[in-house]
């Protein structure tokens, strides 16, 4: 297969995103949007079979000689997350179409740019064009936040502002990687970090610049703040793919850049378990279904850290795959929270109450996403937290151990609380008169329905997605192959 | 010596306004924060040499590293574009203030 399929997930969107600026016209909007990304997944399967059969495809942009040119290169772990992310804006897409918040002409083009920038900083191996991207990625973001966040004109501001800083940071870590190395291909990067503390100094801000993105503590502060005032489709969309591609570059550039060194280990341990603990008491605190997975979203981060701290190759074959379920999970609960916002009027625990006798599907859809975020076999939550304990475990890492166990009954408590308020019990009298409204509960109810059959699936037959995960950390653990392809 | 105390001192004015009070300032202050990481940027390719990176113009020795000019070229359009897109959140927030609309 040719390498120039790799342009594809990023030219497409890009293009049809400057082709639905022309179109009028709803349906026509949703169905580009939708088929793009639909090409886009095709091209990810591609890819990551590629990845699976040992081989990494690569394109090298413009045509330039090795070490000029800017290289894409997919191995399993970019194709994977590639395919994964492709789904998000799929489900997200249609979720916004059955809420009715793609009636902004602008809407349907904004999220294909922000896909196209995702794709993109998921398949470059060049740390500036990983800054573009990013930049291409926030952008719409930015515009999606601040149209949307009606309620709280402030959460505009924070978003931005934190988001300019970020990559200001990581703009000046690629240019003190630059200076010491000379190159920001990641392939001639590999394994810089032991050259010197230059290099592990450089590389450090560009990590802290990514860190703030994932919303690592101590700099998760924006994303509870910013993430509920949002619409309901655009925290959807959010959840599973901004953050994730900070959580991407980490694992990236500590796998490349650092070769994964053992001295800065306890380092993204201490971070993973600060993230894992304060994110888990911020969402047992709040108020409204989207604050709780806002806190929560930031809490499962630090697992994905957990996994790479360890940097064994069971650790990093669970974090690949707790990753992977985890975005999907979440944003079925966002979805959750978003319909039950529109159906009736407020995601406030305190507000609702009851929705199971109303709501039977969306009750059980929540409580097989829920069940699966705090870890419960059989479903994928559980086999993701098993496969990070046992590698932590195998390391005589027992202390983080515990913090992650406690951290996921901390979760089972933060969920169960917003079962029981939303859920369970008495509906208050405005639920039962919104109940009798007709609406279109089966649409809002698909996206999510769709979404929730990988955590099920994944939990009972976790093998197809445990294999490949383990072939994605095998290229995480052993980055030989690919800095042969992103060099060559 | 010239472009680590420029960095100076555009970090140390960027981090100041953006402390202050009042978003017109903080957009000041990422102007200057901005400006210090292209400065940056710019340095890493080698400050002694600066003749122009064109074949046959300058002796190969003595040419600028180009690499790093495109970046920074890269990098100024997105602040620039991310500049004026905070402009302009402040000035719909201020004419919302004037019409009465939503404040906070």
């Amino acid at each position: 297969m040719s390498g120039a399929v790799l342009v594809l997930p990023v030219a497409l969107p890009l293009l049809a995103a400057g082709l639905l600026s022309l179109l009028t016209g709803r349906r026509l909007r949703l169905l580009l949007g939708t088929a793009v990304n639909a090409g886009v997944l095709l091209v990810g399967g591609l890819l990551l079979k590629e990845g699976l059969d040992g081989r990494i495809p690569t394109a090298s942009i413009g045509g330039w000689p090795a070490g000029l040119a800017i290289v894409l290169a997919a191995d399993p772990f970019s194709a994977l997350l590639v395919c994964v992310s492709a789904v998000l804006v799929l489900a997200s897409l249609c979720f916004a179409a059955v809420c009715g918040e793609d009636g902004d002409p602008r809407f349907t083009s904004l999220v294909l740019v922000l896909a196209a920038g995702v794709y993109g900083a998921l398949l470059t191996a060049d740390l500036f064009n990983f800054f573009v991207f990013v930049e291409v990625m926030l952008v719409p973001s930015y515009v999606l936040l601040v149209v949307g966040s009606g309620r709280d004109p402030a959460a505009g501001r924070v978003y931005v502002t934190v988001g300019l800083l970020a990559s200001t940071v990581f703009l000046a870590g690629v240019a003190l990687v630059y200076g010491v190395a000379g190159t920001v291909n990641l392939g001639e990067l590999a394994g810089a970090a032991e050259r010197g503390p230059a290099f592990a100094l450089a590389g450090a801000l560009v990590l802290l610049g990514m860190a703030v993105k994932a919303a690592v503590v101590p700099f998760h502060g924006w994303l509870p703040r910013t993430y509920p005032q949002a619409s309901a489709s655009v925290t959807v969309l959010f959840a599973g793919l901004l953050t994730k591609v900070g959580v991407y570059a980490i694992i990236r550039v500590y796998a490349v850049f650092f070769a994964g060194m053992q001295q800065f280990r306890w380092v993204l341990m201490a971070a993973a378990l600060a993230t894992m603990v304060v994110g888990v008491l911020g969402a047992v605190g709040e108020r409204t279904m989207r604050g709780v997975l806002s806190f929560d979203l930031v809490s499962q981060v630090g697992y994905i850290l957990f996994g790479l701290a360890l940097f064994t190759g069971l650790g990093l074959t669970a974090a690949v795959f707790f990753m992977v379920q985890y975005v999907l999970v979440k944003t079925v609960l966002f979805m959750c929270a978003g319909t039950v916002e529109n159906l009736y009027g407020s995601d406030r625990l305190d507000g609702t109450g009851g929705l199971l006798r109303h709501e039977p599907l969306l009750a059980s859809v929540f409580l097989v996403a829920f069940l699966s975020l705090a870890g419960i076999p059989p479903l994928a939550g559980f086999v993701g937290k098993l496969g990070l304990l046992q590698a932590a475990v195998a390391e005589e890492k027992y202390w983080p151990a515990a913090v992650a166990l406690a951290t996921s009954l901390l979760t089972l408590v933060a969920m169960l609380k917003v079962w029981s308020r939303v859920f369970w019990g008495r509906p208050s009298s405005s639920v039962t008169a919104l109940a009798g409204v007709a609406r279109a509960r089966s649409a809002l109810l698909a996206p999510a329905l769709v979404l929730v059959v990988p955590s099920v699936a994944f939990g009972l037959g976790a093998e197809p997605l445990w294999r490949v995960a383990e072939s994605a950390a095998g290229g995480l653990a052993d980055v030989s192959a690919y800095v042969r392809a992103v060099t060559r | 010596m010239s472009a680590p105390v420029l960095v100076g001192v555009l970090v140390a004015g960027g981090v100041f306004l953006i402390l202050r009070r009042g978003m017109v300032r903080v957009v000041f202050g990422f102007v200057l924060l901005t400006h210090a990481a292209n400065v940056l940027l710019l340095a890493s390719g080698g400050t002694d040499r600066r003749r122009p990176p064109l074949v046959g113009k300058a002796d190969p020795a003595l040419m600028a590293d180009p690499l790093p000019q495109a970046f920074v070229l890269t990098a100024i359009v997105i602040t620039f574009g991310t500049t004026v897109y905070l402009l302009s959140m402040i000035h719909v927030r201020r004419s919302e203030e004037r019409a009465g609309g939503p404040s906070g």
